[in-house]
C-alpha cells in the first residue's frame, strides 16, 4: 500500500468532527464524503487522493457509534489512518465493515511523519517505509482476531 | 469473574472468561433506531449483492427499534428514514418498534429502561454509543456501528475481546445539590476520554447503594465519554423494584464473585464531589461551577438520555420553580412516559411558567440534529454528554456539559452557577 500523509497534529479526533452530526441522517456513501473531517478541515474532500493515509494522535475517532466516520473517510480514497491509538468503536467499524485499516503507531513515529510524506505499509511484516525521509517504523501488530477479519475481508467474510 | 465477566461466559457457552480472551456471545437484546437502522439496511443491501441471505433475521423477537435522532423528522430525508425503519420492522416482524406520535416513544436508550426492555444480566447490544447507559440495571450494554449490528441481527452473535474492568467505588452519600452527572464528570477529568478505553467501568460502595436507578443510569450512560466498551452497576433489589413496577419479570441478578479481579481501583468520598462543569471542547475538561461562574451563556438545554429523565426533570423544577429563565431555555423530557408523569406532576407547568420551552422526546439538538442547535459563537450549559467542536451545532458554538441543578440554576441567572449560590 502506497500513498501520501495528510496529518492533523491533533489528539481526540472525535466522530463529529469527522462527520458531524447533521450529516447523519445521509446514507449515500459518496454525499458522506463530501463532509468528511468538515469539523476541522473543510477542504478535507478535495485535498486527499485515492490511496492516501491519515495522520492523527491519540484516541482517533472517539465519540459516537457512527460508522459515517471510516465511511467517509473511506469513500474519499483513505486508504488507512495511522493514529497513535484509536477509540473502540471506529477501531472495530473501520475493521469489521472492511473500510479502512487502523494502524496504531508509537509517539515517535507519529512525531517523525510529516505532511505529505510518501509512505508505503506493509502489514504482513508490520512495517511503514517513508520514501520521502528514507526511513522505517514499526507498526503494533494487529492482534489475532483483528488480523483474521481484515485478511478476510470484513466481518461477513470472516469464518470462525 | 467480577460481573462483566461472568455475563460474557455465559453467553459464551464457556465456564469462565478472562481478559483479552476472544468470544463470540450470544447476543440477549438488539436495538437500531432512525440512524444506525437505516445504516444497517444499506449493509444488508450490500450483503444481498454478495449474495449472503439477509431474507430472515436470527430472532426477530430479541429486537426492538426507536425514533429518535431526527424526530420529529426534521426535513424529507430524516422522513424518509423513517418510512425505511418501518419498512424493515414490517418485513422481518419486528414488534417492538417504538414509532413517535403512536403510544411509548422516546430516545432508545431511556426506552431500555423505562419499558424494561433489558434485564439485568443480559448481553444487550444496540447501533448507537450511548447503549452502554443500560448497564445502570447489571446488564453488559454495548454500543456497536451498523456492520456490527447487521452481523447480530443475521448470526445472533458477535465477537468481543474480554476486556479489564475498572472499579470506581464512591463511599457515602452525595450532597442534596451535586448529582451523579456530577461525579461522572468527575471521573471523566480524572481519567480522560480514553481513560476507560476497551475496559468496562463497574461502580460500587455504599454510594453506588444510596442512588437511585436512575442517577446510576447517568453514571453508566456517560463511560462511553471516557471510552469504555461497558459501563455496569450490579442489580439491586431497587432495580429490581424499578423493573417490576415496568412490567419485568424472572429477573436475573448476577454478582461479581467475592474474589473478582479489577484492573484497576478507584475510590472517592461523596462529600468532597462538588458541582462540576466539562468545558469546550471535551468531556474530559472539568472544572467546579464556582470557578466558571463569570461565563455569559445564550441558552439552557436540558434534554438527552443523560439528562432528561424523570429524577432530572424534577431536579430542574425544584430550581425554577416560582422564578423567571434569563436566556432560551428548552425542556425535552427523554421519553413521552416521563413527559406525562412530568405534566401530571406539575413539572412542565413550572417550566413553562418560568419563560422555558418544552418540546418532544427527541435526541434533537444533543447531536446537533434539529431542534435548538447553536448558531456561531453561542454558549450553551446543557444537561447532554458530549461537547465536542460543533456537537450542538455550529463548529464556533460551545457547550458546557453539566448537572440538571447547575442547568436550572444557569438559568436564572444568565451565567453558569452554583445550585448554592442560587438566592
Amino acid at each position: 500500500m502506497k500513498g501520501n500523509v495528510i496529518k492533523y497534529e491533533r489528539d481526540n479526533i472525535d466522530t463529529d468532527v469527522i462527520i458531524p452530526g447533521t450529516y447523519l441522517k445521509i446514507h449515500d456513501y459518496n454525499e458522506l464524503s463530501k463532509h468528511a473531517m468538515e469539523g476541522l478541515d473543510p477542504e478535507f474532500h478535495s485535498k486527499v487522493n485515492e490511496g492516501d493515509f491519515l495522520l492523527a494522535g491519540k484516541n482517533f475517532g472517539c465519540g459516537s457509534s457512527r460508522e459515517h466516520a471510516p465511511i467517509a473517510l473511506s469513500t474519499c480514497g483513505i486508504k488507512a489512518v495511522l493514529a497513535v491509538s484509536f477509540a473502540r468503536i471506529f477501531y472495530r467499524n473501520s475493521v469489521d465493515g472492511a473500510f479502512l485499516l487502523p494502524i496504531e503507531i508509537d509517539e515517535k513515529t507519529y512525531q517523525t511523519i510529516s505532511n505529505n510524506d510518501e509512505l508505503e505499509i506493509n502489514i504482513e511484516k508490520n512495517e511503514i517505509k517513508n520514501i520521502s525521509k528514507n526511513e522505517t517504523y514499526a507498526i503494533k501488530p494487529f492482534s489475532e482476531i483483528i488480523a483474521k477479519i481484515i485478511s478476510a475481508g470484513g466481518l461477513f467474510k470472516y469464518k470462525k | 469473574m467480577n460481573i462483566t465477566e461472568k455475563i460474557l461466559a455465559r453467553a459464551s457457552g464457556r465456564s469462565s472468561v478472562s481478559p483479552d480472551d476472544v468470544i463470540f456471545a450470544n447476543v440477549d437484546k438488539v436495538m437500531i433506531h432512525d440512524v444506525s437502522g437505516p445504516g444497517v439496511i444499506k449493509v444488508f443491501d450490500k450483503l444481498k449483492d454478495q449474495g449472503i441471505d439477509t431474507s430472515k433475521l436470527h430472532d426477530s423477537s430479541k429486537v426492538w427499534v426507536a425514533e429518535d435522532h431526527f424526530v420529529p423528522t426534521a426535513e424529507k430525508i430524516s422522513a424518509e428514514n423513517i418510512v425505511k425503519l418501518s419498512e424493515f420492522t414490517k418485513k422481518y416482524g419486528i414488534k417492538k418498534h417504538f414509532k413517535y406520535g403512536m403510544g411509548q416513544y422516546g430516545i432508545c436508550h431511556t426506552l431500555s429502561h423505562e419499558e424494561a426492555l433489558v434485564s439485568p444480566g443480559e448481553v444487550y447490544v444496540g447501533g448507537d454509543s450511548h447503549t452502554n447507559t443500560t448497564g445502570g440495571l447489571g446488564a453488559f450494554a454495548c454500543g456497536l456501528g451498523h456492520t456490527d449490528v447487521a452481523y447480530v441481527l443475521l448470526n445472533g452473535e458477535i465477537w468481543f475481546k474480554v476486556p479489564e474492568t475498572f472499579y470506581f467505588k464512591l463511599n457515602g452519600k452525595l450532597p442534596e445539590h451535586v448529582m451523579a452527572k456530577d461525579f461522572i464528570l468527575k471521573i471523566i477529568g480524572d481519567i480522560g476520554t480514553d481513560g476507560g478505553a476497551y475496559n468496562t467501568m463497574q461502580f460500587g460502595g455504599s454510594g453506588i447503594d444510596e442512588m437511585s436507578v436512575e442517577s446510576r443510569l447517568t453514571l453508566t450512560n456517560m463511560t462511553t465519554e471516557a471510552g469504555a466498551k461497558n459501563g455496569i452497576i450490579e442489580a439491586d433489589e431497587k432495580t429490581i423494584e424499578y423493573l417490576h413496577q415496568r412490567g419485568a419479570t424472572n429477573i436475573n441478578q448476577i454478582k461479581s464473585d467475592e474474589d473478582a479481579e479489577y484492573a484497576k481501583f478507584f475510590e472517592y468520598e461523596a462529600s468532597e464531589i462538588e458541582p462540576i462543569v466539562a468545558k469546550p471542547f471535551s468531556p474530559d475538561n472539568i472544572t467546579e461551577v464556582r470557578d466558571v461562574s463569570s461565563i455569559e451563556l445564550d441558552k439552557a438545554y436540558i434534554g438527552s438520555c443523560t439528562g432528561a429523565k424523570y429524577e432530572d426533570l424534577l431536579a430542574a423544577a425544584k430550581i425554577l420553580k416560582g422564578k423567571q429563565v434569563k436566556i432560551r431555555t428548552e425542556v425535552l423530557p427523554a421519553a413521552i412516559s416521563i413527559y406525562k408523569r412530568a405534566m401530571q406532576e406539575g413539572l412542565l407547568q413550572i417550566f413553562i411558567d418560568a419563560g422555558a420551552m418544552v418540546g418532544p422526546p427527541t435526541c434533537g439538538a444533543c447531536c446537533g440534529a434539529h431542534m435548538g442547535v447553536l448558531a456561531k459563537d453561542e454558549i450553551c450549559i446543557s444537561t447532554t454528554n458530549r461537547n465536542f467542536p460543533g456537537r450542538m451545532g455550529h463548529i464556533d458554538s460551545q457547550t458546557y456539559l453539566a448537572s440538571p441543578l447547575v442547568a436550572a440554576a444557569s438559568a436564572v441567572t444568565g451565567k453558569i452557577t452554583d445550585p448554592r449560590d442560587l438566592n
